[in-house]
């Protein structure tokens, strides 16, 4: 029996990528289907395209304004009907039209026509498109916050020296969370107004602080996302050093937390010699560093727990391990297998690993701990919104059934002791993904199945509730913490524990 | 001039331009956020060279 593989193009066709992902998914999961994808002909999805077999000579030679329906299938007739329902899919009338909403702008130049006082672009097309969308926007006065990602990090540097020069704050490229002046943009929380200000390179780490600072009682007055290689030599910190401008000169802000992968020691430098002029207290979070010498107003935290514990005068973390005494774990096993949706919760639980002196191991390490390969017998520790996870997928965030595949895995595996998770609400998110993990470990338990420790990043006034996430969780015997790094330092006390 | 620009930013209430994901928008909508929503598709018939060309003569 051969595979066959079908391909459509659809010339000058757009839909957006979340819309084309759900779609995707619909196909793949018709009999006789082995993969499925609809996507826009950009140079960067036709080798994903590619690299998943997908494409025929049709698909090959389209156009980024092209939409591409590649299907392998089992046999002819499998990828015909299923080439019939994709086209069905693209034709029936979207939701908008069905509602009859009214006529939008086709471009940024006509949107500010209609909204002249508009201040912020915020720009999530895809990554081949996302930098020329964004000087259209500078060049127009507007602040800029890049939602897309895959962006050429020289592109990024020169879009960001233009920005500087007009005065304006570009946010990104990748940057996931932004709340300014109270509002959320992205994926973010309705968190309490007050007086830290947050520069993140991290979205995740940004969405953990915002609401553990929220959960104590604290608020933020603007957390101002710079993108993930803001602080990369590349780019110099630009966007770092204008958000800390800002929150100096904001009489809202009284302190600054900084949230960020290690910067190498130039860009380091500048930071803190930047942080050192400000007149207000800082907490630095470069989260998987070592120690570093710190200006005099800047404190030095290891975790996102304690950025948030620190921006609010609490103090160093009290470890808050009561849940982990009644957590039974089967016997003879000794490895935690975790499972991030966030990247940033996937690095603090390595940070409080390795400081455990666990042998633990990653796809996306911090310094010091080495990268997970075939060979790695210790703990695992997953970010499942890595590349290699999500290239040309949703990521977990959105689309939590990402994780399914690597949790069904991990409940088999009896090595495996504890599995630890993170769900992560707010706005951006998928609307109930505590709903959908439970449903999976319902689904898929076994009488001996590994201990859940997991812990939710969000607030009460979120979309989906915090509480009502934990309660479904708690509904099926998942151990929830009250932060990621106390969802951490349960599982490994678990396993010590035991062992 | 910088720092007046970045503080209205920061003072004011927020106003978007919506380039993307419609979910986006929605999601400010509810909120009472001011967005406009752009009806995007690729410019330049699809290439990224041409397009951010394009950007760079303000069209």
């Amino acid at each position: 029996m051969s595979t066959v593989i079908v391909n459509d193009v659809r010339r000058g066709f757009y839909l957006d990528s979340v819309a084309l992902m759900r779609f995707s998914r619909t196909i793949s999961g018709l009999d006789g289907v082995e993969e499925a994808a609809l996507m826009m002909g950009t140079p960067a999805n036709r080798e994903i395209m590619s690299d998943a077999g997908l494409l025929d000579d049709a698909g090959r030679a389209a156009e980024g304004g092209d939409l591409i329906i590649g299907i392998r299938a089992e046999n002819k007739s499998s990828a015909e009907r299923a080439l019939a329902e994709s086209k069905a899919l693209l034709d029936q009338p979207t939701a908008r039209d069905a509602e009859g909403v009214a006529w939008h702008p086709r471009t940024l130049r006509a949107a500010l026509k209609q909204e002249p006082d508009a201040s912020l672009a915020l720009i999530s097309v895809p990554g081949d498109f996302a930098i020329a969308e964004a000087r259209k926007a500078i060049r127009r006065g507007l602040h800029a916050m890049i939602f897309s990602d895959n962006v050429d990090v020289q592109e990024e540097a020169s879009l960001k020296q233009e920005a500087r020069d007009l005065g304006l704050l570009v946010m990104g490229p990748d940057c996931g969370t932004a709340i300014v002046n109270g509002t959320p943009l992205a994926f973010a929380n309705r968190v309490s107004r007050g007086g830290v200000g947050i520069v993140g390179a991290s979205g995740t780490g940004t969405q953990e602080v915002s609401c553990l600072i929220s959960q104590y009682g604290g608020g933020i007055s603007h957390a101002i996302g710079v993108g993930g290689r803001d602080l990369a030599p590349e780019v110099g910190a630009i966007s770092t050093l204008m958000a800390i401008d800002a929150l100096d000169d904001d009489p809202a802000t009284e302190h600054i937390v900084l949230v960020s992968k290690p910067p190498e020691s130039d860009v380091a430098m500048s930071v803190l010699s930047r942080i050192g002029k400000s007149t207000k207290p800082v907490t630095i979070c470069f989260i998987g560093a070592g120690e570093m010498q710190m200006p005099a107003n800047a404190a030095q935290v290891f975790t996102l727990k304690d950025a948030a514990r620190s921006a609010l005068a609490l103090g160093t973390d009290a470890v808050e391990n009561a849940g982990a005494a009644t957590i039974e774990v089967p016997k003879g096993r000794g490895r935690v297998s975790g499972l991030f949706s966030g990247g940033t919760l996937c690095a603090e639980a390595q940070v409080i690993f390795a400081a455990a002196g666990e042998d633990v191991t990653s796809n996306a390490p911090v310094p010091g701990v080495p990268k997970t390969d075939k060979g790695s017998e210790g703990h695992i520790l997953l970010d499942l919104g890595a590349d290699e996870y999500t290239r040309g997928k949703p990521h977990p965030m959105i689309d939590p059934s990402v994780r399914d595949e690597a949790m069904i895995e991990a409940l088999k595996e009896k090595s495996v002791g504890v599995i630890l998770a993170d769900i992560v609400i707010g706005f951006g998110a998928h609307d109930d993904p505590a709903g959908h993990f439970a449903k999976l470990l319902q689904e898929n338990a076994t009488d001996i199945c590994p201990a859940i420790v997991a812990s939710v990043t969000g607030t009460e006034e979120d979309p989906q509730v915090r509480s009502s996430q934990i309660a479904k969780l708690e509904a099926v015997g998942v151990h929830v913490a009250p932060t990621n790094a106390d969802a951490a330092r349960w599982a490994l006390s678990t396993m010590r524990a035991r062992g | 001039m910088s720092e007046t620009k970045i503080k209205s930013l920061l003072e004011k209430p927020v106003k978007v331009v919506n380039v993307g994901l419609e979910g986006f928008s929605r999601e400010l909508e509810q909120q009472g956020v001011r967005v406009v929503q752009v009806d995007w598709v690729p410019p330049a018939g699809g290439d990224p060279k041409l397009a951010d060309l394009l950007s760079k003569l303000g069209t």
